[in-house]
């Protein structure tokens, strides 16, 4: 059997874009949301271009949540997973939350058998699931962040009182 | 034999992509065409942080009996075999799940390596008997059932 080697167009035409400087992964802006959909097959450095970009997006637009949709992903290796899980993190820090969608089960059985965890990282089945997922945590964010003022201005009020 | 050189980081997207198109040409299913492809792009990677370029030997088992893909350089070699095969543990910026990730998605992994001369990382897959059945009536193209 003739094992051929396939044509990757999409190596390709990412390859010639990141020589021009130009980020292959569109980012989409909706309301205070951003959705960026991974297409083609990334290779090291576009995942780490696309780290960057999403953490500009979010500084430049105050994005409170990023869907990061991966269902074209066909394969998930050590490297990607942990640039998605540090995107995550570093996302928090500036206060957004990150929601990945759509990984193929293929890739969550591999990604396991890996030993990789994404720990800490929010997923959910598809575009519409994550979207309700952002939005719920966002919610609990707000009435966390009322809570924690009101036992703030509770302490001011008990220190003003000694 | 397919034969995937690896001088530049591109290159390990190259190796998994042609890896994982032989196990499809070969009858494996989707989810072990998956395991094939991130096994092959972290042995790769492995090259290309480590020794700087090699070669990916992609090739059939005896009798369809799987695939064979070797990852051959003539970098440093590596000093201490088990503490690299240990999870967690990586010399430079990968995250240390290369090999003993690599060993996990596989069905057989070999290691030769000496100080100074080089590294081959040999991995095998195997075709179950449950799928060679599958195939054996059609070998039509598109693999085994999809999951999605």
């Amino acid at each position: 059997m003739g094992l051929q080697e396939p044509e990757s167009k999409d190596g390709r035409r990412a390859e010639s874009l990141t020589m021009l400087g130009i980020s292959s992964i569109p980012i989409l802006k909706l309301r205070d949301f951003l959705i960026v959909s991974i297409q083609i097959d990334l290779h090291d450095r576009m995942a780490e271009q696309l780290q960057q970009d999403i953490l500009e997006q979010i500084s430049q637009t105050q994005a409170k949540g990023v869907l990061i949709d991966i269902s074209a992903l066909e394969m998930v290796d050590s490297f990607i997973g942990r640039t998605l899980a540090d995107t995550a993190r570093m996302a928090s820090t500036l206060d957004a939350e990150i929601v990945i969608v759509g990984m193929q089960p293929a890739v969550a059985i591999t990604l396991v058998e890996l030993g990789l965890s994404l720990g800490g990282v929010k997923t959910a089945l598809n575009l519409d699931e994550g979207y309700e997922l952002l939005q719920q945590t966002l919610e609990e964010k707000a009435s966390e962040g009322q809570t924690s003022e009101e036992a703030l201005a509770e302490e001011a009020d008990d220190g003003g009182s000694d | 034999m397919t034969v995937v050189q690896i001088r530049e980081e591109q290159d390990i997207v190259r190796a998994r992509t042609t890896a994982k198109e032989a196990a499809r040409e070969l009858g494996f299913g989707l989810v072990d065409q998956t395991r094939i492809s991130t096994a092959v792009s972290e042995l790769a990677r492995n090259i290309f942080l480590y020794a700087g370029e090699g070669e990916v030997h992609i090739e059939e088992l005896n009798n369809h009996h799987g695939i064979r893909v070797s990852f051959i350089d003539h970098g440093p070699g590596i000093e201490d075999v088990d503490l690299a095969m240990k999870d967690g543990w990586s010399s430079v910026r990968a995250m240390g799940k290369g090999l003993p990730g690599a060993k996990r998605l596989s069905d057989r992994m070999e290691i030769h390596t000496e100080t100074g001369e080089g590294t081959t990382v040999t991995i095998e897959k195997w075709l179950s008997p449950s799928s060679k059945l599958r195939i054996a009536p059609s070998p039509k193209p598109r693999g085994g059932p999809s999951l999605t």
